[in-house]
């Protein structure tokens, strides 16, 4: 079972906040890698926030490969940043040869192009770039958005904060958001591409649980935009349904529950809003999720979301105190990094109830 | 050598023979008087007297039951003079040597006509190789199926894809502002479609409190198809009419009533149903000989007493298109577009072109898509028809499911599968393979039929719908006959067989994790047939 947690600050926050929220659960995964996805960064990458930033192991001939691509497209680079890796005997961990972090300059030809086509150009740059990548088995692009920054590894989460010394404090990124997930080891085939969180254009996301409807997602999502690729992890489906809600229909976040997990044509039909309600059970019928299953999310404002499906068979909780939001699957891992807040404003999110954190770090609570 | 007359029709030229143990005969004549179709008589033998030698030279007479050789009266297997029988004196045993089809054609120079369904069985059933293969059990758990809380609704009509829905969003709220197709959430069965005429009126009105009673007592929002042949204007005029699926075929036979009683309806009905063909006999309008028009099937049509042969195409449509924008636009405005309107074809391997015709219609005013395969029933038909014409459902199923993934527009017309569904009893299994194929739902007549006490089956045994003869008073207008069907008794067993398929239609969610219908859900399924598999692309296990 997968662990999951989100953060959200008011201050910067070390990646290594993410390995202790994670550790701390430890007994509820198992041991089997690490990957986290910062938002709002601070440190090195602060003064980049509107530019884009690549996330990316690959192999020497990999990086070779995107290097090239990136500069016949005209992309320039700004910054770069390479963990400095500890090659400690003994670590349980699968390193691919290169780490590679980098800010990067839009082309001349975007000088004074709408948020829109860049958005367009950095979406077909990510696929070009892992369509590439996939020859060989060169390497895996994580994310190529600004102020995003993601990191995926097999291994164990201890050791894979040894090996990109994630654990010292005065080295590494820093960010407003962190989203981590324990656990590499998903239903499908162990690869990278399959760990927790899911970016896709500033959205992420993180699933504890199932997606029996798994096939119908799959299939629904793989012809309703160009971005919808991999579907290596059946969680992928949730992050599309939620682009796809949210960026490409524009619906309210709070309809992102109707669609993953909509209420019966019964409950349904006692609301004022059934109308609307009916009709987006049936157009979107192939993206319900049907459980169970917790959801928890990065929108690209900055907001926090989680989602408790109506079997409501796994664990969340949320803790909070006057900085720091945190939501995760075990309340150690909140005890750990929050020890003196108050537990009594402690939230269980009760089934088909979703919660947001706003950037204020107030929290709404909104029943379906 | 003696001489015989070999161009006559004999007994060992029919189909079924008449076994007759006179030693258990009480000469009690019910099965004689039972017989619908006078296939046996009364006669008396002349024997050799058992004793003596003077004794055995004289004859003694003997009364027994004696089949009649002829093309009309002719045993149809149905065993009904078994059923009366106090001592068991009867036996109907199949005649694997019969020539009965050659005789017939031969001899009478006419195409034999059969009702029931098709008896060449060459095919096999597919949907027995699939099995329900994805059992959830460690971090999917497998649910109650007792106590979880299932849905088992579908819509029918038109669904827009999400970005044609046009909704206006005004704060954190979409107000849905321009108008849409109609759209009704029912249960994911449909019963009937079989008209009055084809069917009793006792079979008819069945079927017709079975589908109210499931909707006002058991909560089941299922609905009736009523065939092509119109409805009384009773059941039209009153709040009923809503479970009623209203079907129009290209005899247009009822219609003059629906639209006369239109002004004094207080409910719409469920849906229309566009009847272009049928599993049972593609390619041929509906068959409804004039034995089988009783008054009041005439005055509810509107017809004289004559074999009512619907053409085989609606005149003046000639091409999906026109179709379109006639007859579905003409059956959309009739109900002012309130009600939506469906259509039904025959499994063939053009279907998934019309489907995509359909799809690509920019009015959306097509709401279901009603695919039936050959393995349905029917009232009427040739034999050549019922036996040699035909594509099976399961494989066109997928087939119009796929293309319609294929265009990212699957559910946006829900498909219904029917023909032959039930067939081997369970109804619940071959409506949950189906609907993991891709049907939103299933629909079924003859399995009714079956409920009701039809005694016919998919190897000769009767298959006489359309004499007007039938022995359990189902498909005949005949009084006595049909006096042999109980009404309440056949509504009973129609609510407790689909109470039972409800349960099982659960049971089978429970196992697989699903609360709600797993329209499309292929991956739930599995065969050991690796044609089956390749061809339904669905997982292959050895």
């Amino acid at each position: 079972m997968c662990r999951i947690g989100a953060i959200k600050s008011k201050k910067y926050l070390h990646s290594e906040i993410s390995l202790r929220l994670m550790r701390s659960q430890q007994e509820g995964h198992d041991d089997s890698g690490f990957a986290f996805v910062m938002q709002d960064l601070g440190g090195i990458f602060e003064s980049y926030k509107d530019l884009p930033c690549l996330s990316m192991a690959a192999t020497v001939e990999g990086t070779r490969l995107a290097e090239d691509l990136l500069h016949s497209l005209g992309f320039t680079r700004v910054l770069q940043w390479s963990p400095d890796v500890n090659h400690k005997p003994g670590l349980k961990i699968s390193p691919m040869p290169n780490y590679i972090f980098e800010v990067l300059k839009y082309p001349k030809s975007h000088k004074y192009a709408t948020k829109e086509e860049k958005e367009q150009l950095l979406i077909d740059t990510s696929l070009r770039l892992r369509k590439a990548l996939e020859t060989n088995n060169s390497g895996y692009i994580y994310s190529f958005w600004p102020d995003i920054l993601t990191l995926k590894e097999i291994g164990s989460p201890k050791d894979i904060g040894t090996y990109f010394n994630l654990w010292d404090q005065d080295e590494g990124p820093c960010a407003k958001i962190i989203t981590a997930q324990c656990r590499q080891n998903t239903n499908y085939d162990i690869v990278r591409y399959a760990a927790h969180p899911f970016f896709l254009e500033g959205y992420t996301i993180l699933v504890n649980g199932e997606n029996t409807f798994y096939e119908k997602n799959k299939q629904y999502q793989q012809g309703l935009y160009g971005g919808y690729v991999g579907f290596e992890s059946d969680s992928q489906c949730f992050l599309y349904s939620l682009h796809y809600v949210n960026k490409i229909l524009k619906w309210p976040l709070r309809y992102f529950m109707h669609v993953v997990n909509p209420l019966s044509y019964d409950e349904i039909n006692k609301r004022k809003d059934k109308d609307v309600l009916l009709r987006i059970k049936a157009s979107l019928e192939h993206l319900e999720t049907n459980g169970p299953n917790t959801v928890l999310g990065v929108v690209p404002d900055g907001k926090l979301l989680c989602v408790c499906d109506p079997k409501k068979l796994r664990p969340v909780v949320i803790g909070r105190d006057k900085d720091t939001v945190i939501m995760t699957s075990e309340v150690e891992g909140i005890n750990d990094l929050l020890p003196n807040r108050d537990i009594s404003k402690d939230i269980y999110p009760k089934e088909r109830e979703m919660i947001i954190v706003n950037n204020d770090l107030t929290v709404e609570k909104w029943q379906q | 050598m003696a001489a015989v007359n070999v161009n006559e029709l004999h007994l060992d030229d029919l189909p079924w023979i008449v076994e007759f143990d006179e030693s258990k005969c009480i000469q009690c004549g019910k099965c004689v008087a039972t017989c619908s179709f006078k296939a046996i008589k009364p006669e008396i033998e002349y024997r050799k007297k058992s004793g003596s030698i003077a004794e055995k030279n004289k004859l003694e007479k003997v009364i027994v039951i004696r089949q009649n050789v002829s093309f009309q009266n002719h045993c149809k297997g149905c065993g009904m003079c078994t059923r009366v029988c106090p001592n068991g004196a009867l036996k109907i045993v199949r005649n694997v040597d019969s020539q009965f089809s050659v005789r017939y054609r031969s001899e009478k120079g006419e195409s034999i006509k059969k009702g029931g369904r098709s008896n060449l069985n060459t095919e096999g059933r597919t949907l027995d190789k699939i099995k329900v293969g994805r059992i959830s059990q460690m971090t999917d758990p497998s649910l109650d199926a007792v106590r979880h809380t299932f849905e088992l609704k579908t819509p029918f009509g038109r669904v827009l894809s999400a970005d044609k829905l046009n909704f206006d969003v005004k704060g954190d709220k979409i107000i849905q502002s321009a108008p849409l197709p109609p759209n009704r959430w029912i249960y994911p069965i449909i019963m009937g479609d079989m008209s009055i005429g084809a069917v009793s009126w006792r079979m008819w009105e069945a079927m017709a409190i079975a589908t109210a009673y499931l909707n006002e007592v058991m909560g089941i929002p299922i609905r009736m198809c009523t065939g092509e042949g119109g409805i009384p204007s009773r059941l039209l005029k009153s709040k009923y009419v809503k479970y009623m699926i209203l079907q129009i075929a290209s005899g247009h036979f009822g219609w003059n009533r629906i639209i006369d009683a239109m002004p004094d309806m207080v409910e719409d009905p469920a849906g229309i149903l566009i009847k272009i063909g049928q599993g049972a006999k593609p390619g041929d309008g509906g068959m409804l000989m004039a034995n089988k028009v009783a008054k009041y099937v005439q005055e509810i049509r509107g017809v004289p007493k004559a074999d009512l042969l619907s053409p085989p195409t609606h005149q003046g449509l000639y091409s999906i298109e026109e179709s379109v924008q006639k007859m579905f636009l003409s059956m959309n405005a009739a109900f002012n577009f309130r009600v939506p309107v469906a259509i039904k074809v025959a499994s063939s391997v053009t279907s998934v072109s019309v489907y995509n015709n359909l799809l690509r219609d920019p009015y959306n005013i097509v709401g279901g898509f009603f695919l039936d395969g050959l393995a349905a029933g029917t009232g009427a038909a040739h034999e050549i028809s019922l036996n040699h014409t035909g594509h099976p459902i399961t494989s066109k199923l997928r087939d119009c499911y796929l293309a319609a993934v294929h265009q990212g527009r699957q559910g946006e017309i829900p498909i219904f599968a029917g023909g032959g569904l039930g067939q081997t009893g369970s109804f619940a299994a071959d409506a949950f393979k189906s609907i993991c194929l891709g049907a939103n739902g299933v629909f079924s007549g003859r399995l009714l039929l079956e409920i009701a006490g039809c005694v016919g089956n998919d190897t000769e045994k009767c298959n006489a719908c359309n004499t007007g003869l039938c022995p359990a008073g189902i498909a005949s207008q005949d009084v006595c006959l049909t006096k042999r069907l109980d009404i309440d008794k056949v509504a009973q067993n129609l609510v407790n067989y689909i109470m039972v398929t409800d349960f099982e239609l659960r049971k089978l969610m429970a196992a697989t994790g699903c609360s709600s219908l797993p329209v499309g859900r292929s991956d739930a399924l599995i065969t050991v047939d690796n044609h089956v598999a390749t061809r339904l692309d669905i997982q292959y296990v050895c």
